[in-house]
């Protein structure tokens, strides 16, 4: 009886139960960090899982935003193992299978930005809170990827920037839960300057025309300290607002400024009006200081050599990439594209395209969609075959480091796609710089 | 003294298009009392003749590009030059001046359309309904344009012979360094014959007199028998056809988008009020003078002075000229002061 009743005693229960408690804890008290059962839009035991591509599809960017869509729209073809595989053909290393990510199927949210910062927040915020995206990604501004960089802090979700070329993107704007692929405007600045003396030579004075805003501003700074690194002096630098449409008043004190070399720190619709209207202006005819008179757009697209048409021909500038690259990675995802689309991608399309699997292989990686955990999946993360040589994903700021191309406006052009010809690649280990230089925090891993 | 030369011409060039603008508005304000804010959207249509022509003449035979290997691609061969050879490369070159041929009727067109089909339903109703059916009209036509056209700038180049610069410091004698393009002179000079031909228009025909006796007293033309309405309409339709060949013309200025005439309409109307609301003479005079206010101001010796002074010039005028002269500077008493 002495027996039985210690059996069923109550301490015995309580410590039993207790035990038991504390046995069925264990594993999620130490596995918590690995599963993160409790994250924002955790896909759980679903069979999908939602990207979202906000990009610009109204305003001056829209045709680019075009192409990133369709880009985004390839990868996740991709990912889910349909069509001829695109880039996993040639990445290493790759984790991805080619069945979705961690065996679910990849849908997409899509959103417009308008180009806008505020509506690129409202459109990304509806994305996570309604669409339940666990990644979101897009680009055209760089204005428009740091508020969009931010957001994705404040809610822990993480964002893979598109096209952004401000320093400030993985510099004093930094977070832990931004991405940049494309380059930026230093490494630009550091590729241009061997190119430009050794074209133009080290006795030149250069006229900035720039963009006011945060890109402008940090590709002025880049390219003014490459070039009087080389011994060119600096006759003026003029900020431009953005969308002037007729830079006629600014372009006429150039002529008279004693300047040979004007660079043109804007992008998109004032690129296409400013090199215009230079060119009209006669600059480019013209001689001063006994050399002839050059122009430089220190960052091109081909969307935007399409729309400034034969005023592109000769004129230097830099890329992230270009389609007629030989390499297998290249020449896989052009061909892959082109034959879905029909012509061939943008730089913008590239980095797009190119962000999403390497968010999708990180997931794969990590064994988890738990964010703190993909995002020590993607720091330091070194990758090959998409397209640029080796390339780093630096822990330190987000940035990726990779050989950045020269490049000039065909003057022979062989098709109606080939209007930048590649003078130069320059490898990665030129345009590396200390992460310190430009400042910021990233910010903790858990929000 | 060369750089003052070149913003004087910078600033009669950018005038030259505030004002033509600014006259179409002020002809449809003075004659039909509205406040036609589709204005600038009728510009950007002429713009849109100017890159549909250059579309009609390049339209193309797809040829494979053999140099693309890894896709199939295509190049396109315009049937012009398959047809004509070199004379079909000349006539594609020509694709600005040929379009204002067809711009004329096309935005005369439009505009009565415009007119008849929605503008005079609203003649009665107030400025702020008139505002706000023309400015939403002003977007439809916008979109439009961008679902039909992309919105990426398209070049609409001007005729290889007309491309360069005209060295007007050599003419001059002041050296060689006040250079312009030759298209921008072209265009203001047609601004300067546009302007002319509408007044000469309006003061040497017994039309345009009887338009002058509507917008001086409309009831009283009515009275003896004169359809003003038809010919009001018929002003409408010439406003349009100004603003649609400002609009052609601009094209190998600024490579046409979607947006551009949103972007010339809300100066054109601060010229307007500064010219004085429903006077032709005073919307020339505000445009050219603003637009060479605009153009001094963005010179680096006054911006060293007042930081950025040309971004806000044209308004701070306009303050400055409403407050001395309440009715811009040539209005005359009565225009909308009800």
């Amino acid at each position: 009886m002495d027996e039985i009743k210690k059996g069923v005693s109550r301490r015995g229960v309580l410590k039993g139960g207790t035990a038991l408690a504390a046995g069925l804890a264990a594993p999620t008290f130490f596995m918590r960090n690995v599963f993160g059962a409790d994250f924002r839009n955790n896909p759980g035991d679903g069979g999908t899982v939602t990207f979202g591509f906000n990009v610009p599809q109204t305003g001056a960017y829209a045709d680019e935003g075009a192409d990133e869509l369709r880009a985004y729209q390839l990868a996740v073809k991709h990912i889910n193992g349909e069509g001829d595989g695109g880039l996993l053909n040639t990445m290493q290393p790759l984790a991805l299978k080619g069945d979705g990510v961690l065996g679910k199927k990849v849908v997409y949210v899509t959103g417009d930005t308008q180009t806008k910062s505020d509506a690129a927040r409202a459109s990304a915020k509806r994305m996570i809170e309604k669409d339940g995206v666990i990644m979101y990604s897009g680009g055209s501004s760089s204005g428009v990827a740091i508020a969009q960089q931010s957001l994705a802090q404040e809610m822990g979700i993480v964002f893979m920037n598109g096209l952004t070329h401000s320093n400030d993107t993985t510099g004093k704007d930094k977070r832990r839960y931004g991405f940049r692929h494309f380059f930026n405007a230093y490494m630009s600045g550091a590729a241009l300057g061997p190119v430009l003396e050794s074209e133009m030579g080290k006795e030149r004075r250069a006229y900035h025309l720039t963009a006011d805003y945060t890109w402008g501003w940090t590709q002025e700074e880049s390219i003014k300290n490459t070039t009087e690194g080389l011994g060119w002096q600096t006759a003026n630098a003029v900020k431009t607002p953005l969308g002037a449409g007729d830079f006629s008043q600014y372009i006429t004190p150039v002529l008279n400024s004693g300047a040979d070399v004007l660079i043109l720190n804007h992008y998109g619709k004032d690129m296409i009006n400013s090199l215009t209207q230079a060119v009209q202006f006669g600059l480019r005819d013209k001689q001063v200081n006994g050399k002839d008179f050059q122009i430089v757009v220190p960052l091109y697209s081909r969307l935007m050599a399409q729309g400034a048409g034969e005023n592109i021909k000769g004129i230097f500038g830099t890329t992230n990439w270009n389609w007629s690259l030989q390499d297998a990675g290249s020449q896989a995802f052009v061909k892959s594209f082109g034959q879905e689309y029909g012509f061939p991608p943008s730089q913008a399309a590239h980095t797009c395209y190119v962000q999403t699997l390497l968010y999708a292989n990180a997931c794969q990686m990590a064994g988890t969609f738990y964010p703190p955990e993909v995002i020590k999946a993607l720091e330091g993360f070194e990758f090959d075959g998409m397209g640029n040589g080796k390339t780093l994903y630096r822990a330190e700021d987000h940035q990726c480091f990779k050989d950045v191309l020269v490049v000039k406006g065909n003057d022979n052009p062989t098709s109606q796609f080939d209007l930048l010809e590649v003078v130069q690649e320059v490898p990665r280990s030129q345009v590396e710089y200390d992460a310190s230089i430009f400042g910021g925090e990233l910010g903790p891993y858990e929000v | 003294m060369d750089t003052l030369a070149l913003q004087l011409l910078n600033g009669l060039d950018k005038g030259g298009a505030y004002a033509l603008i600014a006259l179409g508005l002020t002809l449809i304000f003075g004659t039909l009392g509205v406040v036609n804010f589709a204005h600038g959207a009728l510009f950007m249509l002429g713009a849109f003749c100017a890159v549909t022509v250059q579309k009609l003449l390049t339209i193309s035979v797809k040829v494979k590009d053999e140099s693309i290997t890894f896709f199939e691609a295509y190049k396109e061969v315009p049937y012009l030059e398959t047809w004509f050879g070199e004379t079909g490369t000349i006539i594609i070159d020509y694709s600005v001046p040929i379009s204002i041929l067809l711009a004329i009727p096309i935005m005369l067109i439009i505009g009565l359309v415009m007119e008849r089909g929605l503008i005079q339903r609203f003649y009665k109703r107030t400025h702020a309904e008139q505002i706000l059916v023309t400015f939403g009209l002003a977007i439809v036509i916008q979109e439009l344009v961008k679902a039909n056209f992309g919105a990426n700038p398209i070049p609409t180049p001007a005729p290889d012979v007309v491309a360069g610069s005209a060295n007007i410091g050599a003419w001059l004698g002041l050296g060689n360094t006040v250079v312009y393009p030759w298209w921008r002179l072209i265009y203001l000079a047609f601004a300067a014959v546009v302007i002319a031909g509408v007044f000469s228009f309006l003061q040497f025909t017994t039309f345009g007199m009887v338009v002058r006796a509507g917008m001086q007293d409309r009831e009283t033309v009515g009275l003896l028998g004169i359809d003003i309405q038809r010919r009001f309409s018929i002003v409408f339709g010439l406003a349009a056809v100004v603003a649609g060949l400002a609009g052609v013309m601009y094209t190998p200025i600024l490579p046409p988008d979607y947006h551009m005439g949103m972007d010339f309409l809300v100066l054109s109307f601060v010229v307007v009020v500064v010219g004085g609301m429903g006077s032709l003479g005073g919307a020339v005079a505000a445009g050219f003078l603003l637009g060479i206010l605009q153009s001094f101001a963005s010179m680096n010796e006054v911006k060293s002075i007042l930081p950025g002074i040309d971004q806000i010039i044209i308004y701070l005028v306009a303050v400055v000229i409403l407050l001395v002269r309440p009715r811009g500077l040539l209005g005359r008493k009565g225009v909308m002061e009800n």
